[in-house]
């Protein structure tokens, strides 16, 4: 730890002093944990019929191909889609015409600002409620790809504006025209540099699946909903589900960091936040 | 527009459900989040290892599975907020506003934490070491060199956080509070044919609402930059 800048590296007495406040921790972190399994037994949580269902073969398929499959596949679906939303907006963002411009700006900071859930009970209700579990599904997969596409167009202007500005002149020096320096020299590059910043997307789009649990969309929280409603099991239901989702986000998240590391190095790519005025300047 | 303007009492009450659910939240996952981040870059091991798991565990779960928690789950085991009753106007904060609050501040405080640890890490280490180096005493390194830098690196990412959650309080209109999703969800039943005025409007105000956060964090971020 010497290598924080908060403190200095302890000295003898202070190691002695900080593995005191440690076991303090570990005691009462003990005593939250022990409280609460305490609770949970006394309330007959850990009994097998509460459990019952994810040991039973039927449920826990219904959990993996009617939930975890499905989920990914609308998140998937999402993060496709929303790159090429992404890809151009982003690039309608950076364009020298202002009536390109203009709109695209408008577009990604409208579709940005709004919240998912809001854009998916409006798609639900002009589309998806008369056409049954599709409607719903596809409800939810629109929503994602315009939150999901605004957001990614943001990474796209700023992985493009991150590529080295040598670049696009040396380009334009060998005579190369504005699409072939944008498609051949920009975008191949700035792709490597948003690698990691989309695969942590994806784990933004598929934590974001489970919102269509307000129009009853299929997906994880769907079954697990089915199956506390029938088997009166909340807790473990829950506890089990956001342990499917941690799993898949954290092996998302360690991908992320593989291909940083392995494509990008240290640089980290900074993406404005909405209604950030440096998102309106015009582009040099 | 009939829809909307016919209604404003209910557009209003609405809005200031979501206001209410973004300020109480807000504040408390600051202040959670403040704490958990303390932890996470503190001396003693154990609260490190805590807060980096806290911040892992819940940073991956979908608000929805911390929402269904609060307010399905955790009753189950006693664990309610059936003494929270406040009446306030047309504003009511009963037990499933209270849990709303209490998911989205578990929630964002571990997004806050984050936040305040990269503000912490962008300072880079050469500045506390030359601070000892001139021979400022700890408290002079924290509050005249560390804590003013971090804080000001701070700022954009919370601003960030703070966006969110105020469009994450949509959330809680699907757990049972009145807020602006459930206000608008009732009126694209009611009134079939507004639909796209009615969605229009509420999204405007959610503009107008994250634009107005972006604004004030944009002035504290000019103000208390260095020149």
């Amino acid at each position: 730890m010497a290598a924080s800048i908060l403190f200095d590296a302890p000295g003898p007495k202070t190691v002695v002093r900080h593995r005191l406040y440690s076991l303090l921790t570990i005691a009462a972190l003990a005593a939250l944990f022990g409280f609460l399994l305490w609770r949970l037994y006394q309330k007959e949580q850990f009994t097998y019929e509460k459990w019952e269902a994810f040991v039973t073969p039927g449920y826990i398929e219904a959990l993996i191909f009617n939930g975890l499959l499905v989920t990914l596949q609308m998140a998937f679906t999402a993060v496709i889609a929303a790159v090429l939303f992404g890809v151009v907006f982003g690039l309608g963002k950076l364009s020298d015409h202002g009536f390109v411009r203009w709109p695209c700006w408008a577009v990604v900071e409208f579709f940005r600002a709004v919240p998912v859930l809001l854009m998916m009970i409006f798609i639900f209700g002009v589309y998806g409620i008369t056409r049954g579990d599709s409607g719903a599904y596809w409800s939810v997969v629109f929503a994602l790809i315009v939150y999901n596409g605004a957001v990614l167009a943001e990474v796209f202007r700023a992985g493009i504006l991150a590529v080295p500005k040598g670049q696009a002149e040396a380009a334009y020096a060998i005579g190369m025209r504005k699409t072939q320096v944008n498609m051949l020299i920009l975008l191949p590059q700035a792709v490597k540099i948003m690698l990691p910043a989309i695969i942590s997307q994806c784990v933004v789009a598929l934590k974001d699946t489970s919102l269509g649990f307000a129009v009853a969309a299929p997906g994880l929280t769907n079954v697990g909903e089915a199956i506390y409603l029938e088997e009166n099991n909340q807790i473990p239901t829950v506890m089990v589900l956001a342990a499917i989702y941690i799993t898949v986000n954290l092996l998302l998240t360690w991908i992320a960091t593989w291909v940083q590391k392995k494509f990008v190095g240290e640089k980290k790519l900074e993406v404005p936040m909405v209604g950030d005025a440096t998102t309106e300047e015009l582009p040099k | 527009m009939d829809a909307v303007l016919d209604n404003r009492d209910l557009v209003v009450d609405a809005f200031t459900h979501t206001v209410l659910l973004f300020l109480l939240a807000g504040v408390m996952s600051l202040l959670l989040g403040t704490l958990l981040a303390a932890m996470r870059v503190g001396p003693v091991r154990s609260m490190r290892v805590f807060a980096a798991g806290y911040v892992t565990l819940v940073r991956n779960t979908p608000l929805v599975i911390v929402f269904i928690f609060f307010r399905y789950a955790a009753p189950k085991a006693g664990f309610n907020f059936n003494y929270v009753d406040i009446v306030w106007g047309d504003v009511r904060m009963n037990t499933f506003f209270a849990a709303a609050v209490a998911a989205l501040t578990f929630y964002t405080a571990s997004f806050v934490c984050e936040a305040i640890r990269s503000g912490v890490n962008a300072v880079p280490l050469g500045q506390a070491e030359a601070a000892r180096a001139v021979g400022l005493p700890f408290g002079g390194t924290m509050t005249q060199v560390i804590l003013p830098q971090a804080f000001r690196a701070t700022v954009p990412p919370l601003a960030s956080v703070q966006i969110a959650l105020l469009k994450n309080t949509t959330v809680a209109g699907v757990f049972g509070v009145t807020e602006a999703a459930a206000r608008l969800k009732i009126f694209t039943n009611d009134y079939a044919t507004e639909r796209l005025q009615l969605f229009l409007i509420f999204a405007l105000v959610f503009v107008i609402l994250v634009e107005i956060l972006s604004f004030f964090a944009h002035r504290l971020e000019r103000r208390w930059r260095i020149a």
